[in-house]
C-alpha cells in the first residue's frame, strides 16, 4: 500500500523519528506482528473473500463483479448513506463526549470519575436484547412516545430511517471519543493551559486554541473509531430495519442460504478499502504535528474551579447527556425485572423470576467472558502498542502498512471472519484429535483481531503525546533500547494503555458475530451466545435482559478496576518523575 | 492389550472415536446444531435424557443460516450428529450437499402428508417431527389503540386501515416466510398471488431479516401485526403476551424437520433421537406451553390440550392450498430476490405508492367518481405489476443466473437484481402519477 511512502516521508516537527535507528529488535517486533495479522486476519479472511474475485459458480478470476457493484443502484445508494451516517454520527458523538471530557477532566467536578464510567456503558449494548430495550424506550411506541402521545399528541420518529441510525449510534459510539479524549486531555501538561490563562485566554477560546489543538491526537483517534465504526455496523441498521447500506447489503448477502453470491463479498472488499482509507485521512490529521509535552497531566496547578452559575449549568449539561445516553441501559434494568411489557410506558409488573433463570447457567458464561475478554484485551494492548512504537519511533518501511492492515479488522464482518477461521483452522488437529477451531483459544484470539484496532488506536494516541526526548534522554544516560521502553515509554502510556484495554475488554464481551460461528460447546460459551439462545423465543425475553444487565455490570466492574489500577500506576510514575 | 490402556485411549479419544460398536445401548455425547429456542430444546433434552440415561445431549444453538455453514464447512472432520431446524429448504440444501444420510425410523402411524404437504423427505435424509401453520399475529392493545378491526384473511391486511402496521421477515432470510409467500403464490396463482403480495407489502412497516423479529416487535407492540409462524403466537400467549392469531383460509402447514448429520461420530444415538422425537413421548412433549407445535402423529392429539388445533381433522386446516414442493424449489431464489428487490430494498418507495392509492381509496369511499376509479385501477395494476412471468421465474435462463457456473446463458443475478429493482422503481412512481391524478378527481 502506501507503506514505503510512509516510512520516509516523516518531515518537518515529526522528526526525532530519526534519532532512532531501526535496530535488530524492532525488525523481529515488526516480523512478530506481521506474522500474527497474516495468520489470524489475512489468511482466514483471504479464504473467503477470494470469491469477491471469481465468478460465479466457477473458481476463474474477473473483475466483472466490481463493476456489477458500481452498476447497481441499490450499491451506490447504501455506499452514500453509509458515508453520510457515519460522518454525522462522529457530529453527533463528538456533541455528546466533548463536554464530558472537558468538564471532567478541566473543572473541579464531583462525581467526574462516576461520569467516566457511566459515559463509557453505551459501548455495551449486548446484542438483540439491548435492541429490544431500546426499541421498548426510544420506538415507535415505546415509552417516550407513549408518554408524549398521551400528554400533546405527538411522536418523535428518533429511530426511523438513516436519522434513526445516526441518532442511535451517535449515542452508541460516543464513548470511543470519549474514552481517548479523557485519556489525553488528562495527559496534557496543565502549565500550558495556565500560560495561556496568564496571558488572558479563557472559555471558550482557550478550550479551542490550546486544549483540544494539545489533546488533538486522542479526538482524531476517537473520532476516526467511530466514523470507521459506524461505516462498518451491521447490528444498528438491522435494529432500525435500515437495509440500505453497506454492511447489512454485505451481512445479508453472506448468511443467506444456499446462494453462492459473490456480490456480499464484493461489498466486504469494498467495506475494507473505505475503512484503510478513512483511516489513513485521520492519519494525515495529526501526522506533520507535534502533539507531545515534555510534562505529563500531573503537572502545573491544580484544576479549575467552576463559577456557580456555570456550575449549575455544567452539571444541568453532564445529568441530561448522561440521561440520554443511559436511558437505553434503564430500559434494559427494567426489562430485566418485568413481567410482561408491551405498548405501554413501564411493564405491568415486576419479578425476579428471570435472573433466577438465569442463575444456574451463568456461572460458566460469565466465567468465559471474563476470560476471553481479558485475554483478548491484553494482547490487543500488546500487539497495539508494538505497532504504534514500530509507526511512530522506528524506521521500519512498512510499519504504517501494519498499522492500516490492523484497522482493516475492523471492516471485516464477524461472520467473514467466523466462517475464515472454520475453513483456516479446521483441518489443523491438536494433540487429542480435535480441531484447533473447536478450542477456547481461537475465539480469543477472534475477539483480539475483532477488536485489535480499538486497542490500537488509544495506544497510538498515548505515545504520540509523549516526547521522544525523554526517550533520548534515558539512552543517553546508557538505558538500553528495552529499559527505555519498560522504564519510560510503557509507564508514561499506562492511560493509554487502560483506556485501549478496556475498549476491547467491554467490546469484546458483547461481541457475538464471529463467535456465533466458533462456539462449538456449551461448555466454551460466552455471555453474548447464551444471550443469543434466550432471545429466540418470547419466555427467553427476560431471561436475556437478565444475562444482559449481567454483561453490562462485568463490563462496568472490569472499566472501574483498570482505572484503579491506571490511577495507581500514574501516582507512582508521577512520583518517581519528580512532577 | 491390557485394561488400563485401553482406558487412556478411551478417554483421550472419547469425542473423536466413532462409537457405533455401542450401538445397542445409545451412549456417548450427542451434538445437535440446531436453531430452536432453549424453551424448545430444553424440555426435549430433558425427556431424552431420562429415557436414555447413557447418552448426554450437547445442544448447539446457531441461526438455520449459520448451521448449514457451519456443517459444510467442518465436514472434513464432522463432530455434529443430527441437524434440527425449522425451514425445509435448509434440509434441501444439505441433502443436495451430501451432508446427510439416510434412515428409516421406528415410529408408526405418521402419514405420509400433512395437510398437503409431504411429512418426510421421500429418500429418508430427513423427518418432519412437528408441523406449524402460517397466519396473522395481532398485538391487541395495539389493535384497541389504532381501533384496527382483526384480520382473518391475507386480503385484509391489504386494506388502507393497516397501513405502516405489518411486519414480515423477508423470505430470503426465513425459510418459513418464505413457504408462506410461495403458498399464496400458489394459491392465488402467479400475477394475482404477486398483487396481494404487494399490496400487503405497501402496508409493511417493516421487513426483518430474521423470523423471530417478528413476533418481537409484535409482542412488545412497536408494530401491530405479524405475518408468522403459529407457534411463535402460541408461545407467545403462553408467556402471557396481549397477542391474538388466525389461519387464513389460504396457507400451508408445513412440517419442522430433522436430520442425521452423514459420518455422524454418535449415529447409535442420533437414530435414538429421531425415533425419540417421533415416539408418543416426544410427540406429547410438543403440547408444552413453550413449545407449542403440532404433533405429526395424528394419535398424539387425544392428549392435546383443549382447543388446540389438530390439522388432522380441522376441515379449516385441512382445506389448504395443494403445495407443489417441485414448483416451489424451482423457482426458489427467483421468489426471493424479487421480494427483496422490489419490496425490501425498496419499501419506502412502495410505501409512497401505496399510501398515494390508500387516499383515493379512502376518498372514493365517502364520494364515489368512476373516472377516479378508473384512473386509480391503473395505478393499482402499476403498483402490482411483477418484472418477470411465472413460467419465466423457473427458466434455466433464471435459475442459471443465481447457480452461476461456466458456460450459462443469460443475465448475471446483480443485471437481473438491477433490472428488477428498476422495473419496481418505475412502476412505483408511475403508481404514484395516476393516483395523483386520481385523487383531484376524487376530491
Amino acid at each position: 500500500m502506501t507503506a514505503v511512502e510512509f516510512g520516509s516521508g516523516g518531515k518537518g516537527a515529526a522528526a526525532p523519528r530519526a534519532a532512532f535507528r531501526a535496530g535488530w529488535g524492532q525488525l523481529a517486533i515488526g516480523l512478530l506482528v506481521l506474522a500474527f495479522l497474516l495468520v489470524f486476519l489475512v489468511w482466514p479472511v483471504a479464504t473467503v473473500i477470494w470469491v469477491a474475485f471469481t465468478e460465479k459458480g466457477s473458481s476463474s478470476f474477473t473483475l466483472t463483479n466490481f463493476a456489477d457493484f458500481a452498476r447497481t443502484d441499490l450499491f451506490i445508494r447504501s455506499l452514500w448513506n453509509s458515508f453520510y451516517a457515519s460522518a454525522m454520527a462522529v457530529v453527533g458523538a463528538s456533541m455528546l463526549a466533548l463536554p464530558l471530557a472537558y468538564l471532567t477532566t478541566r473543572y473541579v467536578f464531583r462525581g467526574a470519575k462516576l461520569v467516566q464510567v457511566l459515559g463509557f456503558l453505551p459501548l455495551i449494548m449486548p446484542p438483540f436484547v439491548g435492541a429490544v430495550a431500546l426499541q421498548l424506550f426510544f420506538g415507535r411506541n415505546g415509552s417516550v412516545n407513549l408518554l408524549l402521545d398521551d400528554w400533546i399528541g405527538i411522536k418523535i420518529p428518533f429511530m426511523e430511517g438513516l436519522n434513526g441510525v445516526i441518532f442511535v449510534q451517535s449515542i452508541h459510539y460516543f464513548p470511543f471519543i470519549l474514552v481517548n479524549l479523557t485519556t489525553a486531555l488528562q495527559n496534557l501538561d496543565r502549565s500550558m493551559e495556565e500560560a495561556a490563562q496568564n496571558l488572558g485566554s479563557h472559555g471558550f477560546r482557550l478550550f479551542r486554541r490550546i486544549v483540544f489543538p494539545l489533546a488533538l491526537p486522542g479526538y482524531v483517534a476517537g473520532a476516526s473509531l467511530v466514523f470507521v465504526k459506524v461505516f462498518d455496523d451491521l447490528a444498528t441498521p438491522l435494529l432500525l430495519n435500515v437495509k440500505d447500506m453497506l454492511a447489512p447489503q454485505a451481512y445479508l448477502r453472506v448468511t443467506s442460504i444456499g446462494i453462492a453470491d459473490p456480490m456480499g463479498y464484493v461489498i466486504s472488499v469494498v467495506l475494507i478499502v473505505a475503512s484503510v482509507a478513512a483511516m489513513w485521512a485521520s492519519s494525515l490529521a495529526t501526522r506533520n504535528i507535534d502533539y507531545a509535552t515534555l510534562q505529563r497531566g500531573g503537572g502545573g496547578h491544580a484544576k479549575r474551579e467552576l463559577k456557580s452559575l456555570s456550575a449549575v449549568l455544567a452539571y444541568a449539561l453532564v445529568f441530561v447527556i448522561i440521561a440520554l445516553v443511559l436511558a437505553p441501559h434503564v430500559a434494559l434494568l427494567l426489562l430485566s425485572f418485568a413481567t410482561v411489557w408491551s405498548f405501554s410506558p413501564l411493564p405491568d409488573g415486576f419479578t425476579v423470576a428471570h435472573y433466577v433463570r438465569v442463575f444456574s447457567d451463568s456461572a460458566g458464561l460469565i466465567k468465559n467472558t471474563l476470560l476471553y475478554a481479558t485475554l483478548a484485551g491484553l494482547i490487543d494492548i500488546i500487539v497495539g502498542t508494538a505497532i504504534s512504537y514500530l509507526v511512530l519511533r522506528s524506521k521500519i518501511a512498512g510499519a504504517r502498512a501494519l498499522d492500516l492492515l490492523a484497522t482493516a479488522a475492523l471492516a471485516v464482518p464477524g461472520v467473514v471472519l467466523g466462517i475464515g477461521y472454520l475453513r483456516a483452522f479446521y483441518d489443523i488437529r491438536l494433540w487429542d484429535g480435535t480441531s484447533l477451531a473447536s478450542a477456547w483459544i481461537v475465539i480469543v484470539i477472534a475477539l483480539a483481531i475483532r477488536r485489535l484496532p480499538y486497542a490500537l488506536r488509544a495506544c497510538y494516541a498515548a505515545l504520540q503525546q509523549i516526547s521522544a526526548s525523554l526517550e533520548e534522554a534515558a539512552e543517553n544516560l546508557g538505558a538500553t533500547k528495552g529499559a527505555t521502553i519498560r522504564r519510560i515509554v510503557i509507564p508514561l502510556m499506562t492511560g493509554g494503555l487502560v483506556a485501549g484495554f478496556v475498549t476491547s475488554f467491554a467490546t469484546a464481551a458483547v461481541e457475538l458475530s464471529a463467535t456465533l460461528m466458533l462456539v462449538q460447546t456449551d461448555a466454551n460459551a460466552p455471555l453474548a451466545y447464551g444471550l443469543y439462545v434466550f432471545m429466540q423465543s418470547a419466555s427467553g425475553r427476560g431471561p436475556g435482559a437478565a444475562l444482559g444487565v449481567i454483561a453490562v455490570l462485568i463490563v462496568a466492574v472490569g472499566v472501574v478496576v483498570s482505572q484503579r489500577v491506571a490511577e495507581r500506576t500514574r501516582r507512582i510514575d508521577n512520583g518517581s518523575l519528580g512532577n | 492389550m491390557s485394561a488400563w490402556w485401553l482406558r487412556i485411549v478411551n478417554a483421550l479419544f472419547f469425542f473423536a472415536l466413532p462409537l457405533t460398536c455401542y450401538a445397542q445401548q445409545p451412549s456417548g455425547k450427542l451434538s445437535v446444531v440446531t436453531s430452536f429456542a432453549k424453551d424448545v430444546t430444553d424440555p426435549v433434552k430433558k425427556a431424552f435424557e431420562a429415557a436414555n440415561p447413557a447418552v448426554t445431549l450437547d445442544v448447539q444453538n446457531r441461526n438455520t443460516n449459520a448451521g448449514v455453514k457451519f456443517l459444510e464447512e467442518t465436514r472434513s472432520n464432522n463432530q455434529v450428529d443430527l441437524f434440527w431446524a425449522s425451514a425445509p429448504d435448509a434440509f434441501e440444501v444439505l441433502k443436495s450437499k451430501s451432508l446427510l444420510q439416510n434412515y428409516k425410523p421406528k415410529a408408526t402411524g405418521i402419514p405420509e402428508k400433512i395437510g398437503q404437504f409431504p411429512i418426510n423427505d421421500p429418500q429418508g435424509y430427513y423427518f418432519g417431527f412437528a408441523a406449524s401453520g402460517y397466519g396473522i399475529m395481532w398485538n391487541e392493545r395495539y389493535a384497541k389503540a389504532n381501533k384496527l378491526p382483526d384480520p382473518k384473511e391475507w386480503q385484509d391486511l391489504t386494506s388502507p386501515q393497516y397501513f405502516d402496521h405489518v411486519s414480515i421477515a423477508a423470505p430470503s432470510r426465513s425459510g418459513t416466510t418464505h413457504l408462506t409467500i410461495e403458498t399464496i403464490l400458489q394459491g392465488e396463482g402467479w400475477a394475482k398471488g404477486w398483487a396481494t403480495v404487494r399490496r400487503m407489502a405497501g402496508n409493511f412497516r417493516e421487513v426483518t431479516e430474521r423470523s423471530f423479529g417478528v413476533p418481537e416487535a409484535v409482542n412488545s407492540g412497536q408494530i401491530g401485526y405479524g405475518i408468522v409462524i403459529d407457534f411463535f403466537a402460541f408461545s407467545s400467549q403462553a408467556s402471557g403476551f396481549p397477542v391474538k392469531f388466525v389461519y387464513p383460509s389460504v396457507t400451508a402447514i408445513v412440517p419442522a424437520n430433522i436430520g442425521i448429520v452423514a459420518n455422524a461420530p454418535n449415529k447409535g444415538a442420533a437414530e435414538a433421537f429421531v425415533d425419540f422425537l417421533l415416539s408418543p413421548a416426544g410427540q406429547n412433549l410438543l403440547f408444552d406451553p413453550r413449545i407449542r407445535r403440532l404433533p405429526v402423529n395424528p394419535a398424539a392429539y387425544d392428549k392435546a390440550p383443549a382447543g388446540y388445533p389438530n390439522p388432522f381433522t380441522d376441515p379449516r386446516l385441512n382445506s389448504m392450498v395443494k403445495f407443489d414442493v417441485k414448483k416451489s424449489e424451482a423457482r426458489n431464489d427467483a421468489v426471493d430476490t424479487l421480494f427483496d428487490q422490489t419490496i425490501t430494498f425498496q419499501l419506502a418507495d412502495l410505501k409512497e405508492a401505496a399510501k398515494a392509492i390508500n387516499e383515493v381509496e379512502q376518498a372514493l369511499a365517502k364520494k364515489s367518481n368512476p373516472q377516479a376509479k378508473a384512473l386509480l385501477d391503473e395505478a393499482i395494476a402499476q403498483m402490482t405489476a411483477v418484472p418477470i412471468t411465472e413460467e419465466q421465474a423457473s427458466s434455466p435462463e433464471i435459475s442459471g443466473a443465481f447457480s452461476g457456473g461456466k458456460g450459462k446463458k443469460g443475465a448475471r443475478q446483480a443485471e437481473l437484481e438491477q433490472q428488477w429493482a428498476s422495473f419496481a422503481k418505475e412502476h412505483n412512481a408511475a403508481a404514484r402519477a395516476k393516483a395523483a391524478e386520481a385523487l383531484k378527481l376524487a376530491k
